[in-house]
């Protein structure tokens, strides 16, 4: 299951493929500076709070991408299968318990 | 001659290449932006002279700030590029070499931080990446000199136009070439790299800025005191007051060279900080009391600047220099300015626009003082301890914020949004550090010391033609009327136009109260920027908009000044 979401959504440490930056052909050009282009696969390292700065891994640069920045840039992220899940949980559970 | 360009991405060595080229010493920090100037040094090439420049990074041909601005008009200039290129992140910085490869110029290819290359796994096929780009590519590591020598030796192997393919498929192209030249192999993460990671989070990382500031803070605090009381101090006492005591014999007190050389003399005894004398207080002020902070300051600077620290606490801030109408990385002018406010204003260039160019330089002229500024502030206000410092540079930071807040609200346009490069952690390579921290020191003492000197000159004569007492009764009804200090304290406003410290120095001699010692630095902190300061302004504002901003000083003085002196004559 693939999910679509902007990277101010995206979850701490999730990996994602970028699939449209929604804005101008300047920001556009800017952001492929730094490598974030259509098809780059990003990391997100953190988020600060109150709207602040995202920073996301691509390749082996980290970028710090301003809030609304970050807001145009669309994201595919693999969903979290069932599956997936209940297996984390497991593990948990054998951990602690 | 011929003009050799240092090219590429920001933070990829260029500098380090061009003081190894040249042996012209430029500043190299790991961040994104150190250089935002031209440099231009000489070579040697089989006998002729060159001219190599160190210019600005930038990412690609269309510059987004004024420093890339600079970098891109030197390319009519040139007449062989050398790009460097950060072997660490080779595919990113193809997307500027492909680029370069089509302006009939002739281009060499460093390969630089070669070293990292291999600390991160990278393996590049150097031979095949120089196939296909058709121009030749040198490993190098610019830190230890690595490569330097044949990179000079292949600079005749140039060649223009070797690659061109339409910009539209540039991406698929570095796509191509990076499948056929670079291997990645996996390796854990370092230290350092969990580090990096933990200082950008918001609870560790807030955490982890409020501790490097507070240890930056005593560490400063640590050096300077010390060298004060062990070593400055008592070589002046020890050493140098005998001299000057044989010395004032043979000049006679009274005589005109004394009160200029000597200057006078209190109970027989010299007064470092009261005397006036060129070779006394000239001397003394800038040597020291200053000279150990700035040591200080620099040192810790130059370890924020090395580790790649500083970009990180620039992200942690963001939020708050929005507020201001700044983003981020406007913490790298302001904490230059601490040091000198110099090297500050030209480090604006980095921010995107006019507007956040104005605003920055406009909060720094006003209320960020410089570190020969703040050692004087420590040693008039210090003896009344933390309360008084804590009011001077609590009320610095307040007009900081809110003349922020308020040049935010009234000047039209928006703050731009952070984009930055987070530069890897590295070690402070400690001879790199030495090297710029000695050239720091040196500059205070070779540009600033000078200035002190003339300044207390111009004072005794200024005092010996009775032009202060004049100016001083002219001036009353502000500075007696609103500030509440003593009418003598024009000498040292005065003074604040050329050099603020000495200006502060000379509130030492006056007596004053504690209030009036507050209210006076705030002022003097305020009211106006020192010459070279001033002077880089019109430089980078134009004369227009640096008026505007002095306009915004004064108002803001003399409100402050005026609140200041009406709180504190209330308190006492
Ligand atoms: N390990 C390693 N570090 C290097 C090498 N070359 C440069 N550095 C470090 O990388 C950082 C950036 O170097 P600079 O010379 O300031 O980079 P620049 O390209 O001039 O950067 P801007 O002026 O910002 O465009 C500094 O901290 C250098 O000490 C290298 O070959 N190996
Ligand atoms: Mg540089």
């Amino acid at each position: 299951m693939k999910k679509i979401l902007d990277l101010t959504q995206m979850k701490q440490k999730k990996k994602g493929t970028v699939i449209a930056v929604a804005g101008g052909p300047n920001l556009k050009k800017r952001l492929e500076t730094l490598g974030i282009r259509k098809g780059a696969e990003v990391t997100k390292v953190s988020a600060q709070v109150m709207r602040g700065p995202i920073i996301v891994q691509v390749v082996n640069t980290q970028v710090a991408i301003g809030f609304g920045m970050a807001k145009k840039i669309i994201v595919e992220v693999e969903k979290e299968s069932n599956i997936e899940k209940l297996a984390v949980k497991n593990e948990k559970d054998i951990i602690t318990g | 001659m011929k003009k050799i360009l240092l090219l590429g991405n920001p933070n990829v060595g260029k500098s380090v290449i061009f003081t190894r080229l040249t042996g012209t010493y430029v500043v190299a920090s790991n961040y994104p932006g150190t250089t935002v100037e031209f440099t231009k040094g000489f070579m040697n090439l089989k006998g002729e002279k060159v001219e190599v420049i160190d210019v600005p990074g930038i990412y690609s041909l269309e510059p987004v700030s004024k420093a890339e601005e600079v970098a891109v008009d030197m390319l009519k200039e040139g007449d062989l590029i050398i790009n460097v290129v950060d072997a660490t992140k080779l595919e990113r910085s193809l997307n500027l070499t492909l680029q370069l490869l089509k302006q009939n110029i002739p281009v060499v290819i460093a390969l630089n931080l070669w070293d990292e290359a291999g600390h991160c796994g990278i393996i590049i096929d150097v031979a095949k990446l120089e196939k296909i780009l058709g121009v030749p590519v040198v490993p190098t590591c610019a830190l230890t000199g690595e490569g330097m020598h044949n990179l000079v030796l292949r600079l005749k192997e140039a060649k223009a136009n070797t690659y061109l393919k339409r910009d539209q498929e540039r991406w698929t192209e570095i796509g191509k070439i990076i499948q056929q030249v670079q291997k990645v192999t996996h390796r854990h993460h370092t230290f350092l790299e969990k580090l990096g990671d933990a200082s950008i989070m918001p609870a560790t990382g807030i955490f982890m800025a409020g501790l490097v500031l507070f240890l930056s803070f005593q560490v400063i605090r640590f050096i300077g005191e010390s060298l004060i009381n062990y070593v400055f101090e008592p070589a002046f006492n020890i050493l140098w007051t005998p001299l000057m005591l044989k010395l004032s014999l043979i000049l006679n007190p009274g005589s005109f060279l004394h009160k200029i050389l000597i200057g006078e003399l209190f109970k027989g005894e010299i007064n470092y900080t009261a005397s006036f004398g060129l070779l006394t207080t000239g001397l003394f002020v800038p040597l020291a009391m200053v000279l150990p902070y700035i040591f200080a300051f620099y040192l810790v600077l130059s370890f924020m600047e090395d580790s790649g620290y500083l970009p990180r606490l620039g992200i942690l801030v963001d939020n708050i220099m929005h507020t201001v109408g700044l983003h981020g990385l406007a913490v790298v002018p302001m904490f230059l300015g601490l040091g000198c406010n110099v090297p500050g204003v030209l480090a604006t260039r980095i921010l995107e626009g006019k507007r956040e160019r104005f605003i920055a330089l406009t909060l720094m002229a006003i209320a960020i003082p410089c570190t020969a500024q703040i050692a004087l502030i420590v040693g008039l206000i210090g003896k009344y301890g933390a309360f008084g410092l804590g009011i001077v540079f609590g009320t610095l930071f307040i007009v900081w914020l809110v003349l922020g807040l308020l040049l935010n609200l009234i000047l039209k346009g928006e703050s731009p949004e952070i984009f930055v490069e987070i530069p890897p952690y590295r070690w402070p390579y400690l001879s790199v550090l030495l090297k710029k921290l000695w050239l720091r020191t040196a500059d205070f003492i070779l540009h600033g010391v000078p200035w002190v000197l003339f300044g207390v000159f111009l004072v005794n004569i200024l005092y010996t033609f009775r032009v202060i007492k004049f100016i001083g009764q002219i001036t009353s009804p502000v500075i007696t009327g609103v500030f509440g200090l003593p009418e003598e304290t024009v000498a040292a406003l005065m003074m604040g136009f050329l050099r603020k410290d000495i200006a502060v120095g000379m509130l030492l001699p006056l007596n004053l109260t504690m209030p009036q010692s507050i209210v006076a630095c705030v002022v003097l902190a305020m009211y106006f920027p020192c010459l070279a300061t001033f002077a880089m302004m019109i430089r980078e504002l134009g004369v227009k908009d640096t008026v505007k901003s002095i306009f915004i000083m004064l108002v803001a003085v003399l409100i402050v000044g005026t609140t200041l002196n009406l709180i504190l004559s209330r308190l006492s």
